[in-house]
């Protein structure tokens, strides 16, 4: 079915649960193959544990998710990463104990067509000057290059990154939205929690804007002229 | 005063490096348990006990060498230790970990009575296996080559574990589980297996310490509850979760208890105690540990 296969993420109804805190109050959304999309909205309105969700990492959870046309919500969270799923934590979650190739080397592949060791090194060439160094002893922009690149050579192709701007250079902000498109034109598709709507807009095909664990509002690149000051509303901007 | 009798002293050293093996093995077990499960595995001596109980029990029942008991009975071990974690540990893995430590003392408990029960409470012999009986004349002691064995054994053994978990994918996994198991689960590695597993190695590594125990030590069902609380010292002394340190402290530890044996016999069973206090003092994360 070829619809099915156009439909990377879909979520219908989704309700997610810390304990006893009710966090997402049925969030209904689609990501089609090639988009990135991105979830916008104040601290605590729910994006990261959208992804969380997704990935089957929260306490409770209860509606439908799709993932690559799979029920994935039955799946045990270590399944979820074998439909095809790169998550890239908004802590970057590097492992101290790892130097930066055993970081690299890590998560399994999960599907082929992932970049080669080669690839990623040129890619961020940083990574390879520093492959046997301590993974938490680099500076937190090559971090950040590392979980990227952790996840890009699974040969996921859904990414699902959470945060990945912040905290961080311009010139490595810039360096990252390269990527982003790049990874665009290879056919991946993305779903980005974004605080830096600077970053996010000239990249980004839709947004979606969450508060209070609902989502509120449904942008495509092309409204957003006309619908900047409601959105700067929402994040209160 | 300082009239050194090196024949002494170096049986001394031996007997402290025999001891040493024998915590080396069993704080290295518990260290690695202690990473990915964050429980202080109290069973750990009883397993070593059911090691060598195995060993004797095998003997009489099927014949069974020393040298099969070698690679069978840490297996055996290691199949209840698959059994405890699946069915005992992992229910109650959600709750605090105080509750776990408690089951494991239970398990313990229930174990240690059971083989009182069972054989009574004074050890049981098992003889070395011919191939190592006799021993070794050095310049300054006699070696025997049981004791030579245990103490090389040990070392290949904790040697080859550091390696495993330090150098290969397999212990990469492990090292990752130790820091975030949720975020190594999210990259598709099935975690609750490899908990699993890792509580089997390291209970499989007291087993195997308990036959090799089991000719130099009475077989009884005391020797796990009277190891265990040294070994829980020098874990606390090389610093939780540290597989490297575990071994350095273990080997080192007996080394120091059988220098006081010779120099001031009676603080030999006190002195891995007053380092412990020492550390806990000066270095409270251990010596190998991570301040955290």
């Amino acid at each position: 079915m070829s619809a099915t296969h156009r439909e990377k993420i879909r979520l219908n109804n989704v309700h997610a649960f810390y304990g006893e805190s009710h966090i997402l109050h049925g969030i209904d959304l689609t990501i089609n193959q090639g988009e990135l999309v991105t979830l916008l909205g104040r601290n605590g309105s729910g994006r990261s544990t959208t992804l969380k969700t997704i990935m089957n990492l929260v306490g409770k959870r209860s509606g439908q998710i799709a993932i690559n046309g799979t029920d994935a919500m039955s799946l045990a969270p270590h399944k979820i990463a074998h439909l095809g799923v790169g998550f890239c934590p908004e802590e970057r979650g590097i492992f101290a104990s790892l130097n930066v190739e055993e970081n690299l080397m890590l998560p399994p592949v999960v599907r082929s067509g992932g970049m080669s060791l080669e690839e990623i090194y040129d890619m961020f060439p940083n990574l390879y000057e520093r492959r046997t160094s301590r993974g938490t002893s680099l500076s937190g922009g090559e971090q950040q290059m590392l979980a990227m690149a952790r996840i890009l050579r699974t040969g996921a192709n859904i990414l699902l990154l959470d945060e990945i701007t912040e905290g961080l250079a311009p010139v490595i902000v810039q360096k990252l939205a390269y990527v982003l498109t790049q990874l665009k034109e290879r056919g991946l598709t993305i779903l980005l929690v974004e605080q830096n709507f600077r970053f996010a807009a000239p990249i980004a095909d839709r947004h979606y804007v969450m508060e209070h664990g609902h989502i509120v509002e449904e942008i495509t690149a092309a409204e957003l002229t006309e619908k900047t000051d409601l959105l700067n509303s929402y994040l209160g901007v | 005063m300082f009239d050194i009798n090196l024949f002494a002293l170096s049986g001394q050293l031996l007997i402290g490096l025999i001891n040493g093996s024998f915590y080396a093995l069993l704080s290295l077990g518990l260290a690695i348990i202690f990473g990915l499960l964050r429980i202080i595995n109290f069973a750990q001596g009883a397993m070593y006990m059911l090691g060598a109980f195995c060993a004797l029990l095998f003997l009489k029942w099927f014949g069974m060498s020393y040298w099969v008991a070698l690679f069978v009975v840490p297996f055996v071990v290691a199949v209840l230790g698959i059994l405890i974690e699946r069915f005992l540990i992992r229910p109650i893995a959600n709750l605090d970990h105080l509750y776990s430590l408690l089951l494991t003392f239970g398990i313990a408990l229930i174990l240690q009575g059971s083989f009182t029960h069972l054989f009574g409470s004074s050890g049981l012999p098992y003889s070395t296996p011919a191939e190592l009986k006799g021993g070794m004349k050095l310049p300054f002691m006699y070696l025997p080559n049981y004791r030579a064995w245990i103490i090389a054994s040990s070392v290949v053994i904790c040697g080859l574990t550091w390696y495993m978990i330090e150098k290969t994918k397999l212990g990469a996994y492990l090292r990752a589980g130790t820091e975030n198991p949720q975020l190594l689960q999210a990259f598709g590695i099935n975690v609750p297996l490899i908990i699993t597993l890792t509580f089997a190695f390291g209970v499989g590594l007291a087993g195997f310490a308990g036959v090799l125990a089991a000719p130099v030590y009475s077989v009884a069902p005391d020797m796990g509850s009277n190891i265990l609380i040294v070994v829980f010292a020098i874990v606390v002394i090389g610093g939780m979760g540290s597989i490297g340190g575990a071994i350095i402290t273990g080997l080192l530890m007996g080394i120091i208890e059988g220098l006081t044996k010779y120099f001031y016999p009676e603080a030999s069973a006190t002195v891995i105690f007053l380092v412990m206090m020492l550390v806990l003092i000066v270095k409270p994360a251990g010596l190998f540990g991570k301040e955290g």
